[in-house]
C-alpha cells in the first residue's frame, strides 16, 4: 500500500495540484485558480487534439479488433492446430520497437529522398505518387494503418484465448441443428465470445485514447497540429513550453475521458450479457 | 435518492482531502527563484545537446592545449543531452539548484530569459570586464546577442553565423541568369531553373524552419529590421496585411512549385544532398554549412561553384541587403551557483582561445576574436569571414522572439503554407494567437 502510494497516487495527487498553478521549475509557479480549466474550453488546439484522438480511437479500437477477431476465428476454425507458426509471425510486430516500426513505414510511404514501395505500387497501376505525409488526411491513415499492423496479433492471440475456451459440444449440437459458416458465428461464436470481446474493446480504446509513442515517431504531431493527439499536446505544453499547470490539466481532461469511455462500455456490456 | 445523496455527502470529504492533498504536494514543490550562495565544484561540468559535437571537440581540445593548466585544477566533464528533450532537463536541474558549470542555454532564446530572470546565470559582461577582456566577443556577435536577449549579455556565442542564400554558380552561368539583388529578380531567376528542369529552391520542410526564415527576412527588407521586434511588444501584429504579405510571397514560390514536388518529405540532409549533387539551384541556409560546403566527399558541385547571396531586397522596402541575417548558434550559459575562482579561469581561457581553436579544428566561425590567427582557410569560409567582417548590423529569425509555442506552430506548419494547405492569413493568424499579445 505504501509503494503504491508512494508511486501512483503522490504523482497524481501531484498533478492535480498543478492544474491549478502556472510556471515551471525555472521560473517558478503561481497560483492561478481555474484559469487553465477554462482555457481548455477556449483553446481551438485542445479541441483539434480531442477530436483526433476519439477519431482515432474509434477507427483504430474497431479496426484493431475487428481484424484481431477476424484473424482468431482463422486460427481457430480453418488453420486449427497448424495455426501455430502463423500466430507467431502475425505476433511478431507487437513486440518491435515502436521507433523502428515508425521508421520502416515512413520508408514504406515516402515520396522522398526515394520513392517508398507504397507509392511505386500506386505509379504501377497508372496513379500519381502521393506525399502521405504532406496532409493531416493522408497521415492519419498513416498511422491507423501502422498501429493496426503492429497491434493485430496481440488482438487476435486474446480474442483466440477466448474462442478456444468455448465448448466443442456447443458447436456440434449447433452444427446438428443446421448451423453453419456465418450463421454459427453469429448465433454460437459471437454470443459465447462477448466477455472476452468486451476486455478487448477496453484495452484497445483506453491504449488508443492515450496514443503518444507512434504518432511521436511517425509523424511528429504534424503536419501542423493535423495529427496531434492530447497526449503529444499534454507532452509538449509541459516540456516544450514550460507550462506545467495547463499541462496538467489536459492531463485531467485525459483521464475524465478515459473513465467516462471505461464506465460507458462496462454499462453497455452488463445490459448486453443480460439480454443475451 | 437518499442512497445516492448520502453516498455524495461521503464524498464530499475525500474529494476536500484529495484537493488539500493536491494542493499541498504541489506548494511544496513550487519553489520557482532561489538565489542561493556559491558553491564551488570539483570540475568543470559541461551539458551539451548531443547532436552538436564541435562545442564538445573544441573544449577537450583546449582542455589538453591552451587551457590546460586550467584543466588541471578544474578538470573538464562533458555530459550531453538529446536536443528534443534538452529543455526538460534544464528545467530539471535548474529546479534542483543542480545546473552543471556550463551548459547550452536551450532551444530558444527564452530559456535562457527565464534562467536569468530566476537569478541563476552569470553576468557574462561583468565576468569578462572583471577578467579584463570585455573585447573577447566581435561587435556583430555582440549586437546579435543584444538582439536576442534584450540588451543583456549573460550567453557565449560559440558560432557566429550569417543566413542567406546559397546558389549554384554554374547552373546560374548555364541558364544566363544575374546574382538576384531584389525579390522580383530572385523569382525571376528560380522560374527560369524551373524551367531548365532544376529545383530552384531545396528546403527542408520537414522541420520547417528554412521556410520560415523566407517569411522573417521578406518581412525585414520590407518593413525594416525592427518589424518583428514590434511583433514581439505588441506594436504590431503578424495578421497585419503588410506581415501577411510576407507569408504570400513565400506561399507564392510554393504554389509555382519552386521548392520542389514533396517539400514536407524533405528533410535537412535530403535538402542538403540536393543542393550540393547540382539538383536545386538554390539554398537558404546559414553559414554552419560550410563544413558540409568545403567537404568534397558531400560536396560534388565543387566549392568554388558555391556563392553567397544576402537575402535580397524588397522593392521599395523599408530593410536593406546589408542587414544579414544572423545568429549565434548554440549558446552557452554559466551557472551562476558553481561560479568560482577556478570557473572564471576557464572562462579566461575560453575567451582568448575559443575563437581560434575552433575555426582551426572545426572550421566553424565563433564569436569570438580569432586571437591566433589561422593558416590556410578554404577561400568560401574566408569570403564569409570577409562578410561577416563587413557586416555592421544584424537581423534576427523569423521566430527570434516569440515563445516556445509559436515558434513550433510556425514551423510545423510551415510546409503547409508552401503546399496551399493553410493560407497565409491562417499561417500569420496560428503564429499570433500563440505569441498571445
Amino acid at each position: 500500500m505504501l509503494v503504491y502510494t508512494l508511486v501512483m497516487l503522490v504523482p497524481i495527487f501531484w498533478s492535480l495540484g498543478y492544474t491549478v498553478f502556472e510556471g515551471n521549475p525555472i521560473i517558478g509557479f503561481t497560483f492561478v485558480g481555474w484559469d487553465n480549466i477554462l482555457q481548455l474550453f477556449t483553446d481551438p488546439k485542445v479541441g483539434d487534439a480531442l477530436l483526433f484522438t476519439l477519431k482515432y480511437a474509434i477507427v483504430l479500437t474497431v479496426g484493431q479488433v475487428l481484424v484481431g477477431y477476424g484473424l482468431s476465428l482463422l486460427y481457430v476454425f480453418w488453420l486449427k492446430k497448424a495455426s501455430g507458426v502463423i500466430r507467431t509471425l502475425v505476433f511478431f510486430p507487437v513486440v518491435l520497437p515502436t521507433v523502428a516500426v515508425a521508421l520502416l513505414f515512413q520508408a514504406l510511404f515516402a515520396i522522398a529522398p526515394q520513392i517508398g514501395p507504397v507509392n511505386s505500387l500506386l505509379n504501377f497501376f497508372g496513379a500519381d505518387s502521393i506525399d502521405w505525409f504532406a496532409s493531416g488526411a493522408t497521415a492519419f491513415w498513416v498511422i491507423v494503418i501502422m498501429d493496426i499492423w503492429r497491434s493485430m496479433g496481440f488482438y487476435a492471440v486474446l480474442l483466440y484465448a477466448g474462442l478456444v475456451d468455448i465448448p466443442e459440444e456447443m458447436f456440434e449440437s449447433a452444427r446438428l441443428d443446421g448451423a453453419s459458416g456465418w450463421k454459427l458465428v453469429r448465433h454460437i461464436v459471437i454470443p459465447l465470445s462477448l466477455p472476452v470481446l468486451f476486455s478487448s474493446i477496453i484495452f484497445s480504446i483506453n491504449g488508443t485514447l492515450k496514443v503518444f509513442d507512434s504518432v511521436l515517431a511517425l509523424t511528429n504531431g504534424g503536419p501542423g497540429n493535423t495529427t496531434t493527439p492530447l497526449t503529444l499536446y499534454m507532452y509538449q505544453t509541459s516540456f516544450t513550453y514550460g507550462e506545467y499547470g495547463y499541462g496538467s490539466s489536459i492531463a485531467l481532461m485525459l483521464t475524465i475521458l478515459c473513465l467516462l469511455v471505461t464506465l460507458f462500455i462496462f454499462r453497455s456490456s452488463r445490459r448486453d450479457l443480460t439480454k443475451g | 435518492m437518499t442512497t445516492a445523496r448520502q453516498r455524495a455527502t461521503k464524498l464530499v470529504p475525500l474529494i476536500a482531502a484529495i484537493g488539500v492533498t493536491a494542493f499541498a504536494l504541489t506548494g511544496c514543490s513550487a519553489g520557482g527563484s532561489s538565489e542561493g550562495g556559491t558553491t564551488a565544484p570539483d570540475k568543470f561540468s559541461y551539458l551539451s545537446f548531443a547532436e552538436n559535437t564541435s562545442i564538445q571537440d573544441t573544449l577537450t581540445a583546449l582542455s589538453t592545449g591552451e587551457c590546460s593548466a586550467e584543466n588541471e585544477a578544474l578538470p573538464l566533464d562533458i555530459t550531453t543531452q538529446p536536443q528534443a528533450s534538452y529543455d526538460q532537463q534544464l528545467q530539471l536541474l535548474a529546479g534542483q539548484d543542480a545546473l552543471p558549470v556550463l551548459f547550452a542555454s536551450g532551444n530558444t532564446p527564452q530559456v535562457a530569459k527565464d534562467l536569468n530572470t530566476g537569478g541563476k546565470l552569470v553576468d557574462v559582461e561583468q565576468a569578462l570586464a572583471d577578467l579584463d577582456k570585455s573585447d573577447a566577443i566581435i561587435p556583430a556577435a555582440q549586437s546579435t546577442i543584444d538582439a536576442l536577449y534584450d540588451g543583456e549579455q549573460y550567453v557565449l556565442p560559440t558560432e557566429f553565423n550569417v543566413e542567406g542564400i546559397w546558389y549554384n554558380k554554374q547552373l546560374f552561368a548555364e541558364n544566363g541568369i544575374e546574382v538576384p539583388t531584389t525579390w522580383d529578380e530572385l523569382v525571376a531567376a528560380a522560374e527560369k531553373l524551373n524551367a531548365a528542369g532544376v529545383i530552384p529552391f531545396s528546403a527542408d520542410g520537414q522541420d520547417g524552419w528554412p521556410l520560415t526564415r523566407l517569411v522573417g527576412n521578406y518581412i525585414f527588407r520590407d518593413l525594416g529590421p525592427d518589424a518583428l521586434q514590434k511583433v514581439a511588444d505588441g506594436e504590431a501584429k503578424l495578421t497585419d496585411p503588410e506581415y501577411v504579405k510576407a507569408a504570400e510571397a513565400v506561399a507564392d514560390l510554393g504554389a509555382k512549385g519552386y521548392f520542389g514536388p514533396s517539400v514536407t518529405s524533405i528533410d535537412y540532409m535530403t535538402a542538403m544532398n540536393q543542393f550540393l549533387t547540382g539538383q536545386a539551384g538554390m539554398f537558404y541556409m546559414g553559414s554552419w554549412a560550410l563544413a558540409n560546403f568545403n567537404d568534397p566527399a558531400q560536396n560534388q558541385i565543387g566549392a568554388e561553384n558555391v556563392g553567397f547571396i544576402p537575402f535580397p531586397t524588397v522593392e521599395g522596402g523599408a530593410g536593406s541587403a546589408d542587414q544579414l541575417a544572423a545568429n549565434v548558434g548554440v549558446p552557452l550559459a554559466l551557472s551562476k551557483s558553481t561560479y568560482s575562482d577556478d570557473v572564471a579561469s576557464w572562462l579566461g581561457c575560453f575567451a582568448d582561445n575559443f575563437g581560434s581553436s575552433s575555426l582551426q579544428n572545426q572550421g566553424v566561425i565563433t564569436g569570438f576574436k580569432v586571437n591566433t590567427p589561422v593558416e590556410d582557410l578554404p577561400p568560401l569560409t574566408q569570403e564569409v569571414q570577409t562578410q561577416i567582417d563587413a557586416t555592421t548590423q544584424s537581423v534576427l529569425w523569423f521566430e527570434a522572439l516569440f515563445n516556445a509555442k509559436a515558434a513550433t506552430t510556425s514551423q510545423t506548419n510551415a510546409s503547409q503554407l508552401v503546399t496551399g494547405a493553410m493560407s497565409p492569413e491562417d499561417f500569420m493568424k496560428a503564429v499570433q494567437a500563440d505569441i498571445g499579445n
